[in-house]
């Protein structure tokens, strides 16, 4: 049995509540808020409460899916990416660029939330920038 | 305060007593929950008092309940405080935690956390640090008891009316280890409802901790918007003990708390 409580910052908004994940043979099975957290001083919301659930979820995409002929198909990153960026172009050339919007995430570090933001504005020449937490 | 704790913990860990250890340890700038398995990592073992006392307390025998059935064969240690020994016998007492395979290792509490805990016993029968300190009465149930009626309605319904639904204060109750919880059956409460019915939500935790709650406090610790559900939780307390005169974890494991026994009717 390997048991152990995990520090780590809660990651369902941008308010960065400490918590303790309970992890019992590599799964994660249980949170308790930090008592020492500067920002939440020992309490959470129902959603940092929760956020265990999310971690084994059978509905979390692990690989890149493209829709093709109307259905989901499991293609490499390459592949994905390639078809991304194409599209991307495609779509700035004939409509402009703020045909174009971006989706940043409160699950992925504040580096690669910077990243979005800057290929917005500077590779793609949008101000088009939002944040799942706005939801 | 830890040194008196961590030989004790050494020796039971050194001697194969327990197969592990759960208590506090100072890492990473926090102090959180730890299964200590190794005597050699004990510097870091801390009893919960960072900046005041017992200022990070944990739901050590949540996480003991956990091990416990994940791995019944083994034997584990568990810091106790004079709450969390009410839970350990509680817990015994709903045939939650087999007595041979745990073994406390208990503080007593300071003056200053007895006081603001208004706890009835601020340590454990036996203990291997701290000091003995008389309990206290409490005082914040007698200052919402000397309410009339219409007041003390309009306090409670106020405080209920902040709830935000997060259900902390069953999440982070070491006594809550329902497999279904009264909290999410439609038929006593409107789940989908926030904020949450009142004041039927929390008074159906309050009568469900009825004979249950050991008055560790750490649902008021927990709670976002600063309801005193200790209070709340004192007071059934005290109306179990008066009717019954029964009190979670005050009484030896083993004894039925009185809504779980149908017999005689209650004394006039």
């Amino acid at each position: 049995m390997d048991y152990r409580t995990v520090l780590t910052t809660c990651a369902y908004c941008g308010c960065g509540c400490s918590l303790y994940l309970e992890v019992l043979d590599g799964r994660v099975i249980h949170t308790f808020p930090c008592k020492t957290g500067p920002v939440n001083e020992g309490k959470l919301c129902v959603k940092g409460w929760n956020i265990h659930e999310f971690i084994h979820s059978p509905k979390r995409l692990t690989r890149p899916l493209l829709r093709q002929n109307g259905t989901l198909v499991e293609v490499s990153w390459d592949e994905a990416l390639d078809f991304t960026a194409r599209r991307l172009r495609e779509i700035k050339e004939a409509h402009g660029s703020d045909s174009l919007a971006f989706l940043s995430s409160a699950k992925i570090t504040n580096e690669e939330n910077y990243l979005i933001q800057k290929f917005a504005r500077a590779a793609v020449g949008t101000n088009n920038v939002d944040h799942c937490a706005r939801l | 305060m830890s040194e008196k704790v961590r030989a004790k913990v050494k020796d039971l860990l050194d001697s194969g007593r327990i197969k592990g250890f759960l208590g506090l340890r100072q890492a990473d700038g926090h102090l959180g929950p730890h299964l200590f398995t190794d005597g050699r990592e004990l510097d870091a073992l801390a009893v919960g008092d960072l900046k005041r006392p017992g200022d990070t307390r944990y739901p050590l025998n949540k996480q003991l309940l956990t091990l416990m059935r994940c791995d019944p064969d083994d034997s584990f240690g568990v810091l106790v405080r004079g709450c969390d020994e009410r839970g350990l016998k509680t817990l015994i007492t709903w045939n939650q935690v087999d007595p041979a395979k745990v073994v406390a290792v208990g503080i007593a509490c300071p003056p200053e956390l007895a006081a603001a805990c208004e706890c009835l016993k601020p340590y454990p029968d036996e203990f291997v640090d701290g000091g003995k300190v008389e309990g206290s009465t409490f005082a914040s149930v007698a200052t919402v008891d000397a309410l009339d009626l219409h007041s003390r309605l309009t306090h409670w319904l106020h405080e209920f009316s902040k709830c935000v639904k997060c259900y902390g204060c069953r999440d982070i109750c070491p006594m809550c280890f329902c497999k279904e919880c009264s909290l999410e059956q439609e038929d006593l409460i409107h789940t989908g409802d926030l904020p949450p019915e009142n004041p039927i939500f929390h008074l159906t935790r309050a009568v469900h901790m009825a004979g249950r709650c050991i008055d560790c406090g750490l649902c008021n610790e927990a709670c976002p918007a600063d309801i005193p559900l200790r209070t709340l939780y004192k007071k059934v307390a005290d109306i179990i003990a008066q009717e019954f005169d029964y009190r979670p974890g005050y009484v030896e494991p083993g004894e039925k708390p009185p809504l779980n026994i149908l017999g005689e009717a209650p004394k006039a």
